[in-house]
């Protein structure tokens, strides 16, 4: 079991971080990053089915990461292990470790919902509830308790400024979720999943079912956000993960081929593999 | 928000209030399970469980008196006889008239609403047949007692065939309650129907096959299992149908095959005795519990047997 | 032409009119349906004319044909219908959420399942001989009284609970169980996983995402649901009779007749589940068995319509439910 390590005043969820230079963002390997989830020898199962074979990843804080690879090659199994939202499945199982802050996520007496709370997650489809604007943003800090309107209200418009849909909805927040459009319930999902203070935010092809337009919104916000957030995105636009990410990871057939910097795995893939899904050749 | 710096599970009011709400969901669940327990005991005891001080039905009449009389009197003092025969003879009767006008019309009624209808004949149809369903069978026990039975069954086979007919009889029970079963028929088999995949169809098509063909030699032969399970669970409602046949069929248990004739079911001899006073541990109250307990064995049998052919069924399918 | 494309063409007219046939007789027999439906209402409206009056449905019963009201069966209807709901959906409903949301597959899980959907189809006298024995004369315990009070009055409780409303809505709450809970189910299975994911994915527990956003997104579908198996412990009548419910009855549970009644004397609630009780199936069956013409025919087919009547609208309700919900919400 691995004893939680106290955490420094930087990420403490109440001060806003301090804001990067662009040149510490231009450089993303920049060795003062601390390192947010690590996972070592992760191997995951459907039953007898193996989807991931021993994922070793280092996923930076504030950083933005990517994972790319051809369908059904455990990128998104290796997302959804990351908040553990695999437990839902029935007959899966899990070996090796994810460690969050130092933290083991699979350990025996870890609190599955607290740690959702601090892993926020996006969905491909958007799932607005079918309540109004502001009850789905208030959704997270009410179950948690949350009752005060007085702390509600800010919340919410805090959560839609961040998300950038604030001016869009700030005249109808009591109408329903349902009504806005695709790319505004997605841009409202990341918002609600800000609301519950997460400091870690994954993200499961959320642009896929999106126009460009709206594609474009969404991926200035994943932009904006990285300062505060340590994001992890599957994707399967290349050129999205080039745009978006410092770190990509390239999994193939539930193995976890290459990680590096974006640009070096754009430009100079190390692997056979990774060079032949970036130009086209397979998947 | 204040949050914990470390994702360990304390014990929370949250979390136990999250464990007694399974529980109680549990429980909930299990009350059907109890309920079946207890329907099985009760029927249980005062039939065939001996105890000390306690004889049941079976240790006051035989199994064998009770398979092979003839005679079903228990009301007459001095002269009982507990043969279930008439009874299951009545039930029979009952059972096969509402079967050979229920079964093919509900058929015919699913495959018209699956490969025929246009949506607007469905539209009409569909709540029609619920309604059908939906109407109480104590509704349907007085239309064939004042209006099956005097209107049609009589003037037809007494007036023109000469032939005796009760004003009970098991004849017009039959027919009201083919009539109450069809919808049922008709629903089970429709969503059966419509599981055989459309590949099929075009197959069929694909080799030139008419309408009828790819109806009656493709997607209903391809079905039948799936139909024969409805057909089933149809004639297991009809054999535990009370009101109907309490109402319209009348209560003299017979043995007899001739329908236009008064009968006693299985089911309307326990609602006759129930509704008198039986004196509570006589034989003749105990031998509503062994006529219940045959009851419920044959349609649990019933519906069981359907049960699996139609989760094979699926299973085919999917 | 070759002999063969002879004999096909030949044939094809013929298989045109096995076609043509099929397709008729099922139509026919389909359609027939609405015309069983046409003739069971005509006929039983017909035969009610001359008793359908104002009334009918508020006077008490009689033994005189034109002084029969269906009062003591409207409000004895009501009561059973309002107990058998507040157990009888509480308890099939969860049953459904532990079934469709926390279980595991096992062979219990499955066990339970089968067993309801056995339940499901156990003809509904065996439910009134379970009744009977288990809540009427439960098991054969000797006549006691548990006697609470209350500071403005004594709460009579009798037990046996004896032939009383208390018993026969247990009995119905049995019989409905079985159908609340696959109604349910389906209701809850229609809910997309994916508001399950998005409710977990920020935190929520198991019940707060259940109780939150599935139970609320799947509740037309339940309510219909409870509708219509109320709507059909409303019209059983062989369950209610084994029971030996009370045959001839010129009072309503309670004695609470009217609504004013229960203004003056609002303690008499506390009597309802123990009182004796009719329904208005039980009276229907009781003037069917009565010896004389006008109540065999005329009487009973009022007592039919006032019953059709307001089934119709507990079904017209559930179709309403279900339209206003389905507009509302698209997935």
């Amino acid at each position: 079991m691995t004893m939680s390590t106290a955490r420094s005043a930087a990420t403490s969820p109440n001060l806003p971080p301090p804001v990067l230079g662009a040149a510490a963002q231009a450089s993303p390997d920049n060795a003062h990053r601390k390192v947010k989830i690590q996972t070592t020898n992760l191997a995951f199962f459907y039953g007898t089915h193996q989807a991931l074979q021993n994922i070793n990843l280092k996923i930076n804080e504030r950083s933005v990461t990517a994972l790319i690879g051809p369908s059904g090659c455990g990128k998104s199994t290796y997302l959804r292990s990351l908040n553990r939202m695999n437990d839902i499945i029935e007959g899966t199982r899990v070996t090796g470790e994810v460690l969050l802050d130092g933290e083991d996520i699979y350990a025996r007496d870890v609190d599955v919902v607290e740690l959702r709370k601090r892993v926020g997650m996006v969905f491909q489809k958007s799932t607005p509830f079918p309540k109004s604007i502001f009850d789905n943003i208030a959704f997270g800090p009410r179950i948690a308790g949350v009752r005060n309107m007085a702390i509600l209200t800010p919340l919410v418009e805090q959560c839609l400024k961040q998300a950038a849909l604030w001016n869009e909805v700030k005249d109808r927040l009591k109408d329903s979720a349902l009504a806005l459009s695709g790319g505004q319930q997605q841009r409202l999902c990341i918002a609600r999943a800000l609301a519950t203070n997460p400091d870690v935010l994954l993200m499961d092809e959320p642009a896929s079912a999106l126009d460009p337009g709206s594609t474009a919104r969404i991926e200035d916000l994943i932009f904006e956000l990285k300062q505060n957030y340590t994001i992890v995105i599957v994707t399967h636009n290349m050129q999205q993960a080039a745009r978006v990410s410092e770190h990509t990871a390239f999994f193939c057939q539930g193995r976890l081929v290459e990680v590096g910097s974006t640009k070096q795995l754009f430009t100079t893939p190390k692997e056979k593999e990774t060079e032949d899904y970036i130009t086209g050749r397979f998947g | 928000m204040p949050r914990a710096s470390s994702l360990k599970a304390r014990f929370t009011w949250n979390s136990a209030y999250e464990r007694l709400i399974r529980g109680l969901l549990f429980g909930c669940a299990l009350v059907s399970v109890f309920t079946t327990a207890s329907i099985i005991y009760v029927l249980l005891y005062e039939s065939v469980l001996w105890l000390p001080g306690h004889v049941p039905f079976f240790g006051k009449v035989s199994v064998v008196e009770f398979f092979t009389s003839t005679q079903w009197t228990p009301q007459y003092e001095g002269n009982k006889h507990f043969g279930v025969l008439p009874l299951i003879c009545g039930t029979l009767l009952t059972t096969v008239t509402a079967g050979l006008i229920g079964l093919p019309m509900g058929l015919a009624s699913a495959v018209y609403l699956s490969e025929y209808a246009s949506p607007r004949a469905r539209a009409i149809l569909k709540p029609t047949l619920e309604l059908l369903a939906g109407i109480p069978s104590i509704v349907y026990g007085c239309f064939a007692l004042f209006f099956v039975t005097p209107v049609l069954l009589r003037p037809v086979l007494m007036g023109w065939l000469g032939l005796t007919v009760n004003g009970y009889n098991a004849l017009s029970g039959g027919i009201v309650v083919g009539i109450m079963i069809m919808p049922m028929v008709a629903s089970l088999s429709e969503d059966v129907l419509r599981a055989v995949p459309k590949s099929l169809r075009e197959a069929g098509y694909a080799l030139g096959a008419t309408k009828y063909d790819v109806s009656a030699k493709i997607i209903v032969p391809s079905a039948l299992s799936g139909i024969i399970a409805a057909f089933l669970l149809a004639l297991s409602r009809a054999i535990g149908e009370t009101m109907a046949f309490a109402i319209a069929s009348g209560n003299r248990p017979r043995l007899t095959l001739n329908p236009l004739l008064e009968i006693q079911t299985m089911t309307t001899f326990i609602v006759n005795m129930m509704k008198g006073d039986t004196p509570v541990g006589s034989i003749e109250y105990q031998s509503l519990y062994a006529v219940a307990l045959m009851l419920f064995l044959i349609t649990l049998t019933m519906n069981y047997i359907s049960q699996l052919i139609l989760r094979r069924y699926r299973e085919a399918y999917q | 032409m070759s002999q063969s494309q002879e004999l096909f063409a030949a044939k094809l007219a013929w298989r045109h009119r096995t076609v043509w046939l099929f397709a008729a007789v099922c139509r026919l027999a389909t359609w027939a349906s609405l015309l069983f439906l046409a003739v069971i209402i005509v006929a039983i409206v017909w035969q009610a004319w001359p008793r359908l009056t104002w009334g009918f449905l508020t006077r008490f019963d009689s033994y005189r044909p034109e002084m029969a009201g269906m009062l003591p069966g409207i409000l004895g209807s009501f009561w059973l219908l309002t107990f058998t709901a507040v157990m009888c959906v509480p308890i099939g409903i969860g049953a459904a959420i532990y079934l469709e949301e926390y279980a595991r597959p096992s062979r219990f899980t499955r066990f339970i399942q089968l067993n309801i959907s056995n339940l499901a189809g156990v003809p509904s006298i065996v439910f009134g001989i379970l009744g009977f024995t288990a809540f009427v004369r439960m098991f054969g315990m000797p006549q006691s009284k548990i006697v609470l009070s209350l500071g403005f009055t004594d709460w009579r409780i009798p037990l046996p609970f004896g032939r009383s409303v208390l018993a026969g809505a247990m009995t119905l709450s049995l019989l409905c169980l079985p159908v609340v809970i696959i109604a349910s189910q389906e209701a809850l299975r229609s809910v997309p996983a994916s508001l399950r994911h998005a409710a977990l994915a920020l935190g929520a527990t198991k019940w707060q995402t259940i109780s939150r956003q599935v139970l609320p997104a799947a509740m037309p579908g339940i309510l219909t649901g409870v509708i219509l198996a109320l709507s059909r412990a409303l019209g059983e009548t062989a369950p209610l009779a084994v029971l030996g419910a009370a045959t001839f009855i010129t009072f309503a549970p309670g004695r609470l007749n009217s609504a004013s009644d229960v203004a003056q004397h609002p303690e008499r609630l506390l009597n309802v589940p123990f009182d004796q009780f009719t329904a208005m199936p039980l009276q229907i069956y009781n003037w069917v068995n009565e010896q004389t013409r006008d109540f065999q025919l005329h009487v009973s087919a009022a007592g039919i319509v006032v019953l059709l009547v307001i089934l119709v609208l507990m079904n017209g309700t559930a179709i309403l439910i279900r339209q206003h919900f389905q507009r509302k919400i698209r997935w």
